[in-house]
């Protein structure tokens, strides 16, 4: 994965336009975040290989960026993101990784499922 | 330390054998006893990509495969079983199925020893699964019939609910084999091991003594 550069994702972004697509959307603060500090709401969820279809997705921010994209009946949003990589199966892999190299959001977008 | 019959470890993600146990899985194995060590998931959801970032969340899973083999292999275990569950969801697999998986694993290898999770007392919810399950197999046996059941935990509260951990091993012997299974899953050690190498270089004795001495709780069964 690299940096993001907004533009190229855009272009990844706009090639699943109005297609049914997979999608595996993640947060997390690390298993272990509550059992370091006990005041600390340990959150997070994932959601994988659910399909979904936009008709308009957009990159924002000036880095971390914003992702949202409008669903038929609905939204996918994201936060947070720093890193991308279009894949060799043509999927764009996109997460946000702390100074330490810790991913918080993962947010990725492939035309056939994930393993 | 008596000879085990056969060792058998049951934990859910790559890197749980390094930390708490592979200085009793090298002792055993230097000892000539046969060790499996069953891993549940491969760790595919881990936090630790890098920076800059040597995976993604789609290769994660066979980089952490191929050090979990390596961590298998610099501890000289010879049985390695990728159970091929997802990480973060063995809490919601049926937990019959997952009974069923050890408890026939236990019928095959007539393991002396099994060492897992603490169930309750062991922080991430796969681990407590994974002991939950472990300790439903072997409780299947009849009492006089159970192997040893020896349990890692290290939740805040593991000391003052369970006591003082009854089993403690020595292991100074194979710190260097402890040392080099954790390094074998460097994508997310590689933040832990700095630091603690830094622990080592300053003579710290609570290092020391992480390093040296591996602690187990026996399973208290109450039948
Ligand atoms: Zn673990």
């Amino acid at each position: 994965m690299q940096l993001i550069d907004k533009t190229i994702v855009q272009n990844y972004i706009d090639s699943f336009a109005n297609k049914e697509i997979f999608i595996h959307l993640e947060t997390t603060n690390g298993a272990y975040a509550s059992h370091k500090d006990e005041s600390f709401l340990n959150a997070g969820a994932f959601i994988r290989n659910a399909k979904i279809r936009f008709s308009l997705g957009k990159i924002t921010g000036e880095g971390p960026y914003r992702i949202g994209l409008k669903l038929d009946s609905g939204w996918v949003y994201g936060e947070g993101l720093t890193h991308f990589e279009r894949d060799e199966k043509g999927r764009l892999l996109m997460a946000g990784l702390n100074s330490k190299g810790q991913l918080a959001i993962a947010l990725e977008l492939s035309e056939t499922p994930f393993d | 330390m008596e000879k085990e019959r056969h060792v058998l470890v049951v934990f859910p993600h790559p890197d749980d054998e390094a930390f708490g146990v592979s200085g009793t899985i090298a002792y055993h194995v230097q000892k000539g006893t046969p060790v499996t060590y069953a891993c549940l998931t491969l760790g595919e959801m881990g936090r630790n990509l890098g920076n800059p970032p040597f995976a993604t969340r789609e290769s994660l899973a066979t980089i952490r495969k191929k050090e979990l083999m390596a961590s298998a292999k610099a501890l000289g275990i010879q049985d390695l079983r990728m159970l091929g569950f997802r990480d973060k969801t063995i809490e919601f697999e049926d937990e019959k199925t997952l009974t069923d998986l050890i408890y026939k694993m236990i019928l095959e290898l007539n393991p002396s020893l099994v060492i897992t999770f603490y169930p309750g007392y062991s922080v991430h919810p796969d681990h407590d699964a994974t002991g939950r399950a472990v300790v439903s197999a072997v409780g299947r046996l009849p009492k006089e019939l159970r192997p040893k059941l020896y349990c890692v935990a290290f939740s805040n509260n593991c000391e003052k609910e369970l006591g003082s951990p009854d089993v403690i091993i020595d292991v100074s012997a194979f710190a260097e084999q402890k040392l080099a299974t954790i390094r074998a899953h460097k994508t997310q050690t590689a933040l832990f091991y700095d630091e603690f190498s830094k622990k080592l270089n300053k003579k710290d004795p609570d290092a020391f003594k992480w390093l040296h001495y591996e602690r187990f709780w026996s399973y208290k069964w109450t039948d």
